[in-house]
C-alpha cells in the first residue's frame, strides 16, 4: 500500500498554489456528518473569503427532490490533518436558496444567542467532554469485547493500559494530534469506565466556537475510525445493563463566574437551570433516558440535583471552584449525541438572558 | 494503517508550541497503573511547574462517588517515547482535596524517609531487577507456551536466542530503547530462566527516584505490551510447580558502604535486615509465599540467610564487594509485584534510621 500512501501524502506546494477545501456540514438526522471537497486557487484563512457552495439536500433528508439545492455557508476554518499542507477543513451551516436557515440548522440560532449583547459581554466559556464508544465494524459489538460475550465487569478499565484493558488507543492518540494540528482546542483525553469507551475534551472555547470545534473534532474522529476499520458511536447507552453510558458533560463559566464573588453567580445560574430542567433535558440528546438512570455516575433524568465533587448529580461544582469562590460548573446531563450548538447556546440563554 | 501511524507520529512543533502531558498514577489496588493526558500551552521540564490535576477516584477504588475528586501532584517528568517531540510522561502521587495523601499513596511516606537528614547524607543508591512474565492475551497462558500444555523443562531459556527458546524479544527491546529515550536509568535486560519471563534493571538511582523510575518503566512496558497485543504479569509465581517465580531483587548501597571500610557497614546493615525480616517480608509483595520456597533460586520465606555469591540466600553479597571491602548488596526477597516506594524506603529506614534495642531486639526507629 506504500504507493497509495505516498500519493495521499503528496506535498503539492512545490508544484501549485492550489489548495483543497473539505466543506463539512450536519445532515438531516442532526447527527450524520457529511463532507465534500473542492479545489481553491490559493490558500484561504478567513471563512468570509471562502465561496458559498451547495449540495443535494434530497440525498441527506434536507430538501425535496424537485428543489434540492441546499446552500453551504463557510463558518470556521481548520487545517486538514489528512491532506496537510495548506489544505483546510471548513465547518459550514445550511440555508435555503432564499437565505433562510433550514430547519436542521442549529448553528444559526446559537450564533444569534451568542451575539446578543448581554451574552457577548459575559464571554461564555465551554469545556465539553465528548465520550464515545468504538465498535467492531461488522458485529457492532464494542471494540475489544469477545464476540458473543462480555468482558469482566467495570473497574479495571478507566484510564487503564494493557492489551486486556485498553482497546483502540491508536485511534485516540492519532485523533489527539490530528485535532491539535487542525487547530482545535483539544485539552485532553482519557480511557473511560466502560472498556472500548473513550473521552476527549475540547475547550475552553468561547461562544459559538465550542460547537464548531466539537463538530469538527467529531468529523476528524469518524475519519480516523474509517481508516482504522472501526465504527464510532455517539449513542448515550450503547450497551444496556451494568455498563456506563456515554455523555457530553459541558463545563461552563461566564466572566462574572470567573471573577471574585463568582460562586454566588454560579449558584444563581444553577438555580435557573433547575427551573428549566425539562426544557434542557428535551434538548440534551435522543435516548438520554436510557443513560440518565441515577446509576453509573448519572443523576436520574427526572430529578435535578447539584453538588460539590458529586458525580451522581445533574450539575457538579469542582472543589477548587468552591474553595476559590469563583470558577465554573459542569452540566453532566447532556448525552454524547447532543448537538453542541443547541446545548451551549441554551445554557447561555437560560443562565444569562432568561428570567424565571 | 499507514495513515494512522502518520497521524500518531505527527510532529506538531512546526505548527504549535502546545505539548501533551500524560499524567500517570498508581490506582486503588496498588498495582494498577492509570493515566490520562492533557494539553499544556508550552513545554515544561520542571515538575513543580506542572499544574496539579484530579481524577475520578470512585472509578479506581480510591474515593466514593459523592466525593470523588482525587488530586494528582506531578512528581517526576520523563520524555514520552510514544508521542515524542516535547511531549512528556508525568509520574504523580495522589492526595485528598484537603492535601492529605490518600491511603494508597506510598510515595509520600517514602519521600519523607528519603528526605530525613540521616538518610540524605548517606545518598542511598538502588538498582532494581524487575522480572515479569508475558502472557498470551485471551488465554493468559505464558507467551510461547503451547496452549493446553507446557514447554520443555527450564534449562535452555535463560539468556537464550532462537524462536524455540526466546519469546517476546520485540517487546523487551522496544521497552529498552523507549526507557532510555524517556530518560529512565535502565541499565540492562535479559531473558529469564522460565520461558516467556524477562528482566530489566533500573539503576543506580538515588532515593525516591528509584521508585519513580520503576513505576514509569512498568507503565512504558504495559503500554508496549498493549501495542503488541500481549499481557504483562507481575505475579510473583505465575505458574505453580517447577517453574521460576518472578522477583524484584533490590541492590542497595549507601555512601558509607561505597567508601573504604564499607564491608563492615554492609554486614551491620544485613544484620539489621535480619532482625526485621518479618516486617520486610510483609511489605515485599502479595503472594510472595508462593515464590519464596527455598527452591528456584530463592530462600524460604520464613528464614533469613545471607551469603557471598549465594543465590539461594535472602541477601546476596557479590564477590567483588567482598574482595574490595566495599560496595553494595542484593536483597533478593522482594516479589516482582512489590511497590518500589515501599521497598526502597523500608530498606533505607531499617539500615540507616532503625536501631535494634538491646532488650528485646524489636528496635526503635530514629525520629
Amino acid at each position: 500500500m506504500a504507493c497509495l500512501t505516498d500519493l495521499i501524502n503528496l506535498n503539492l506546494s512545490d508544484t501549485t498554489e492550489k489548495i483543497i477545501a473539505e466543506y463539512i456540514w450536519i445532515g438531516g438526522s442532526g447527527m450524520d456528518l457529511r463532507s465534500k471537497a473542492r479545489t481553491l486557487s490559493g490558500p484561504v484563512t478567513d471563512p468570509s473569503k471562502l465561496p458559498k457552495w451547495n449540495y443535494d439536500g434530497s440525498s441527506t433528508g434536507q430538501a425535496p427532490g424537485e428543489d434540492s439545492e441546499v446552500i453551504l455557508y463557510p463558518q470556521a476554518i481548520f487545517k486538514d490533518p489528512f491532506r496537510k499542507g495548506n489544505n483546510i477543513l471548513v465547518m459550514c451551516d445550511c440555508y435555503t436558496p432564499a437565505g433562510e436557515p433550514i430547519p436542521t440548522n442549529k448553528r444559526y440560532n446559537a450564533a444569534k444567542i451568542f451575539s446578543s449583547p448581554e451574552v457577548a459581554a459575559e464571554e461564555p466559556w465551554y469545556g465539553i467532554e465528548q465520550e464515545y464508544t468504538l465498535l467492531q465494524k461488522d458485529t457492532k459489538w464494542p471494540l475489544g469485547w469477545p464476540v458473543g460475550g462480555f468482558p469482566g465487569p467495570q473497574g479495571p478499565y478507566y484510564c487503564s493500559i494493557g492489551a486486556d484493558k485498553s482497546f483502540g488507543r491508536d485511534i485516540v492518540d492519532s485523533h489527539y494530534k490530528a485535532c491539535l494540528y487542525a487547530g482545535i482546542n483539544i485539552s485532553g483525553i482519557n480511557g473511560e469506565v466502560m472498556p472500548g469507551q473513550w473521552e476527549f475534551q475540547v475547550g475552553p472555547s468561547v461562544g459559538i466556537s465550542a460547537g464548531d470545534q466539537v463538530w469538527v473534532a467529531r468529523y476528524i474522529l469518524e475519519r480516523i475510525t474509517e481508516i482504522a476499520g472501526v465504527v464510532v458511536t455517539f449513542d448515550p447507552k450503547p450497551i444496556p445493563g451494568d455498563w456506563n453510558g456515554a455523555g457530553a458533560h459541558t463545563n461552563y463559566s461566564t466572566k462574572s463566574m470567573r471573577n471574585d464573588g463568582g460562586y454566588e453567580v454560579i449558584k444563581s445560574a444553577i438555580e435557573k437551570l433547575k427551573l428549566r430542567h425539562k426544557e434542557h433535558i428535551a434538548a440534551y440528546g435522543e435516548g438520554n433516558e436510557r443513560r440518565l438512570t441515577g446509576r453509573h455516575e448519572t443523576a436520574d433524568i427526572n430529578t435535578f440535583s447539584w453538588g460539590v465533587a458529586n458525580r451522581g448529580a445533574s450539575v457538579r461544582v469542582g472543589r477548587e471552584t468552591e474553595q476559590n469562590g469563583k470558577g465554573y460548573f459542569e452540566d453532566r446531563r447532556p448525552a454524547s449525541n447532543m448537538d453542541p450548538y443547541v446545548v451551549t447556546s441554551m445554557i447561555a440563554e437560560t443562565t444569562i438572558v432568561w428570567k424565571p | 494503517m499507514a495513515m494512522l501511524t502518520d497521524l500518531i507520529n505527527l510532529d506538531l512543533s512546526d505548527c504549535s508550541d502546545k505539548i501533551i502531558a500524560e499524567y500517570i498514577w498508581v490506582g486503588g489496588s496498588g498495582m494498577d497503573v492509570r493515566s490520562k493526558a492533557r494539553t499544556l500551552s508550552k513545554p515544561v521540564n520542571d515538575p513543580s511547574k506542572l499544574p496539579k490535576w484530579n481524577f475520578d477516584g470512585s472509578s479506581t477504588g480510591q474515593a466514593t462517588g459523592d466525593d470523588s475528586e482525587v488530586i494528582l501532584c506531578p512528581q517526576a517528568i520523563f520524555r514520552d517515547p510514544f508521542r515524542k517531540g516535547k511531549n512528556i510522561l508525568v509520574m504523580c502521587d495522589c492526595y485528598a482535596p484537603n492535601g492529605e495523601p490518600i491511603p494508597t499513596n506510598n510515595r509520600h511516606r517514602a519521600a519523607k524517609i528519603f528526605s530525613h537528614p540521616d538518610v540524605k547524607v548517606e545518598e542511598p543508591w538502588f538498582g532494581i531487577e524487575q522480572e515479569y512474565t508475558l502472557l498470551q492475551k485471551d488465554t493468559n497462558w505464558p507467551l510461547g507456551w503451547p496452549l493446553g500444555g507446557y514447554p520443555g523443562p527450564q534449562g535452555p531459556y535463560y539468556c537464550a536466542a532462537g524462536a524455540d527458546k526466546s519469546y517476546g524479544r520485540d517487546i523487551v527491546d522496544a521497552h529498552y530503547k523507549a526507557c532510555l529515550y524517556a530518560g529512565i536509568d535502565i541499565s540492562g535486560i535479559n531473558g529469564e530462566v522460565m520461558p516467556g519471563q524477562w528482566e530489566f534493571q533500573v539503576g543506580p538511582a538515588v532515593g525516591i527516584s528509584a521508585g519513580d523510575q520503576i513505576w514509569v518503566a512498568r507503565y512504558i512496558l504495559e503500554r508496549i505490551t498493549e501495542n503488541g497485543g500481549v499481557v504483562v504479569s507481575f505475579d510473583p509465581k505465575p505458574i505453580p510447580g517447577d517453574w521460576n517465580g518472578a522477583g524484584a531483587h533490590t541492590n542497595y548501597s549507601t555512601k558509607s558502604m561505597r567508601s573504604d571500610g564499607g564491608y563492615e557497614v554492609i554486614k551491620k546493615a544485613i544484620n539489621k535486615l535480619g532482625l526485621r525480616h518479618r516486617e520486610h517480608i510483609a511489605a515485599y509483595g502479595d503472594g510472595n509465599e508462593r515464590r519464596l520456597t527455598g527452591r528456584h533460586e530463592t530462600a524460604d520465606i520464613n528464614t533469613f540467610i545471607w551469603g557471598v555469591a549465594n543465590r539461594g540466600a535472602s541477601v546476596r553479597v557479590g564477590r567483588d564487594t567482598e574482595k574490595e571491602g566495599k560496595g553494595y548488596f542484593e536483597d533478593r526477597r522482594p516479589a516482582s509485584n512489590m511497590d518500589p516506594y515501599v521497598v526502597t524506603s523500608l530498606i533505607a529506614e531499617t539500615t540507616i534510621l532503625w536501631e535494634p534495642s538491646h532488650s528485646n531486639g524489636n528496635g526503635v526507629t530514629a525520629p
